[in-house]
């Protein structure tokens, strides 16, 4: 089994729904990113996505994009995220990583040259915004081949012929975006979100993850009563952005047992 | 003969082109494309279209024979198809009242797009008001900076626009925006994209409605001429004029298509909007492959170029399709030598380019000096240089 499925197995027995912060590496500074991943471990995450800076996220609200432009000043491309990874997995075997970004930095490398690159650093799964699954047959072979998961996207518009054909291709989890809008847009209608993840499970045995408008310990109640996992993106980048070097790793920590209890109260 | 026949049912020009957005905006174009579809060969649609394109633009922009140029040069005659006749003042009006009608006909009461020079953003602002439409125009603050003029008619005809502080307050950052405003609001919202880039269907669509320039040019050519131009040459930023002027004649023999790129301060310095000349490598941006100015990590970089209008580090798909099949040539001409050129035709012709049309003007120049007498070059004159005024006196340190 992989770590993902052995990570939703294990919570699954406990009758628990996965925590998965993300942030974005190289946010605020790069010296930071390994540790703030061990940090968010100790503290509650089941998983970690971790965001690939781009210079043009085109899906990302002002939150997660100023931490894409912080990250760049340091030019944390991919090459600098794939090796955190592996540094992060130093200590750390267990807990999935799940990269999360654009298309164009693996264009620029091609899918078979990421796929050995993301494998030798042993990455678990991959979300590629702009990537849908049309337009990634390769891509989603190569990553396959290597026993990465190809992560999509459902959202709210999704129609469930195609959430059919995006189920078929992605494997690990999927990832419904709970609104109509970019990251960290608005707040989340609990009651929809709901009705679409049951609709989504008819069509899927993998887990389904929530994301997009989780900001509070009562979202992270509610959004984990019904779902596999839990996602929480922007609200996690504010709290970095809002700290300094030397209460960096303090306030992540007490976001993120914060958000840890309340899950788990579900 | 085999007869050119491009995109595919997804919106591929060969490797380049396709949908390439994410899951939100996945239905939204779907949605756009059966419309378009639908509308596209209706007789009724069409009409109005045409209609609108007599009464309110003004076509059929003229073609002008630029004979003082030409003797001047000492080479090949000289034609300019004068888009910048059209109302607005450049050819970006073309597409956005087709689309604009489209909107109206798909019950969007609410329209958005993206600007550079500003041109787009103003063609975009003068139909939406035309048809009551609410207007919300994205432009990249650095260019709010450059472009005062334009902002200022947008205002003034109704439209809402908002700077882009984010990455490097251009073209590039002004579309983002709009895509994020348009996964937002696509319920009420259509995106009126100006060039023939981004998803699938707009490179085929804006490359439709923009056809009328060379549809018009083939059969003025006949009355002027008795023949098709030698060569045709346009200006290409994301390339909406060039596609425009090329399409009717891509299956045309022994017409060289010439696309002229942004050299900037010069293709050696890196700092230009040339990806097709500096054999940029193929990569995805705003929903399409394409050749793309990026670094070795894949992040889009900065380009340069005087014309806010060509400052775009990507290309229209169907363009990097034209030059890998080498139907279609590319070249790039610098600041320096557009500024030239700018000036050359007020003073011979009495026209006031726009400096994008310049870039497309000094090529022309160059060219019709290796060619004889009884060649002819048409250039796309895709705009007029009123908004370009300012820039101009800048660099010539005077002050308006």
């Amino acid at each position: 089994m992989s770590r993902i499925q052995t990570t939703f197995a294990t919570l699954k027995q406990q009758g628990k729904t996965a925590l998965i912060p993300y942030i974005t590496a190289g946010d605020p500074h790069p010296k930071h990113t390994v540790n703030l991943m061990h940090t968010l471990v100790k503290n509650g995450a089941d998983m970690i996505e971790l965001g690939v800076p781009f210079s043009d996220p085109m899906a990302d609200g002002p939150v997660i994009q100023r931490a894409s432009e912080r990250a760049l000043v340091h030019k944390v491309g991919l090459t600098a995220v794939l090796a955190m990874v592996k540094e992060f997995r130093q200590t750390n075997q267990t807990t999935p990583i799940v990269l999360m970004g654009y298309a164009n930095p693996i264009e620029a490398i091609g899918p078979t040259v990421f796929a050995d690159r993301a494998k030798a650093a042993d990455v678990d799964g991959v979300i590629t915004v702009d990537y849908p699954p049309e337009e990634c047959g390769e891509f989603v072979k190569e990553l396959r081949a290597r026993d990465i998961a190809p992560v999509f996207l459902l959202s709210p518009t999704t129609e469930p012929k195609r959430v059919e054909l995006i189920v078929n291709q992605a494997s690990g989890f999927v990832y419904y975006v709970s609104l109509k809008g970019v990251t960290g847009a608005a707040n989340l209608d609990i009651v929809e979100v709901s009705a679409r993840v049951a609709s989504i499970r008819e069509q899927t045995n993998l887990p389904v993850g929530v994301g997009f408008g989780i900001r509070d310990a009562a979202t992270a109640k509610a959004t984990a009563a019904i779902a596999d996992a839990v996602v929480v993106g922007s609200r996690m980048v504010q709290e970095i952005e809002a700290s300094n070097d030397d209460n960096l790793l303090e306030n992540v920590a007490a976001l993120m047992k914060e958000l840890k209890t309340a899950v788990d109260a579900a | 003969m085999q007869l050119y026949d491009m995109p595919d049912a997804r919106g591929h020009f060969g490797q380049f082109g396709g949908t390439f957005v994410a899951e939100t905006l996945v239905e939204a174009l779907d949605e756009l494309r059966v419309m378009y579809e639908k509308y596209r060969h209706d007789p009724e649609f069409l009409a109005e279209y045409a209609y609108d394109l007599k009464h309110f633009v003004g076509r059929p922009s003229p073609i002008y024979h630029a004979k003082r140029l030409s003797d001047q040069i000492g080479g090949a005659q000289i034609f300019l198809k004068r888009e910048d006749l059209n109302h607005t003042g450049a050819h970006k009006i073309n597409n956005t009242i087709g689309q604009a009608l489209l909107a109206k006909r798909m019950g969007k009461p609410r329209v958005i797009a993206e600007t550079g020079a500003g041109q787009h953003g103003v063609a975009t602002a003068t139909i939406a008001a035309r048809l009551g439409l609410e207007c919300v125009v994205y432009m990249g603050s650095e260019d709010v900076k450059r472009q005062a003029p334009n902002v200022f008619r947008m205002k003034l005809l109704g439209a809402t626009v908002v700077p882009v502080e984010s990455g490097s307050k251009t073209l590039k950052d002004a579309l983002n925006e709009a895509m994020r405003d348009w996964v937002t609001n696509v319920h009420n919202t259509f995106y009126i994209i100006g060039t023939v880039a981004g998803p699938h269907p707009y490179p085929m669509m804006v490359r439709d409605f923009q056809a009328v320039i060379g549809i018009e040019a083939k059969e003025q050519m006949m009355e002027m001429a008795g023949c098709q131009p030698d060569a045709v040459v346009a200006c290409v930023g994301g390339g909406s004029n060039a596609m425009g002027i090329f399409y009717p004649y891509i299956d045309v023999p022994n017409v060289r298509l010439i696309g002229v790129e942004a050299a900037g301060h010069g293709i050696e310095t890196g700092m230009h909007a040339a990806p097709l000349t500096a054999n940029s490598p193929v990569g995805v941006l705003h929903g399409n492959r394409t050749y793309l100015m990026q670094d070795a990590d894949g992040q889009i970089i900065e380009t340069h170029s005087v014309s806010a209008g060509l400052d775009y580090p990507g290309v229209g798909p169907e363009h990097a399709w034209l030059k890998d099949i080498k139907r279609a040539e590319y070249v790039a001409i610098t600041d320096d030598e557009a500024m030239a050129a700018f000036h050359n035709l007020c003073r011979t012709e009495g026209i006031i380019p726009a400096l994008e049309s310049s870039h497309a003007l000094a090529h022309a120049q160059k060219m019709a000096k290796t060619m004889s007498k009884d060649q002819i070059v048409l250039v796309n004159l895709s705009g007029r240089g009123d908004k370009d005024i300012n820039t101009v006196a800048k660099l010539a340190n005077i002050t308006l």
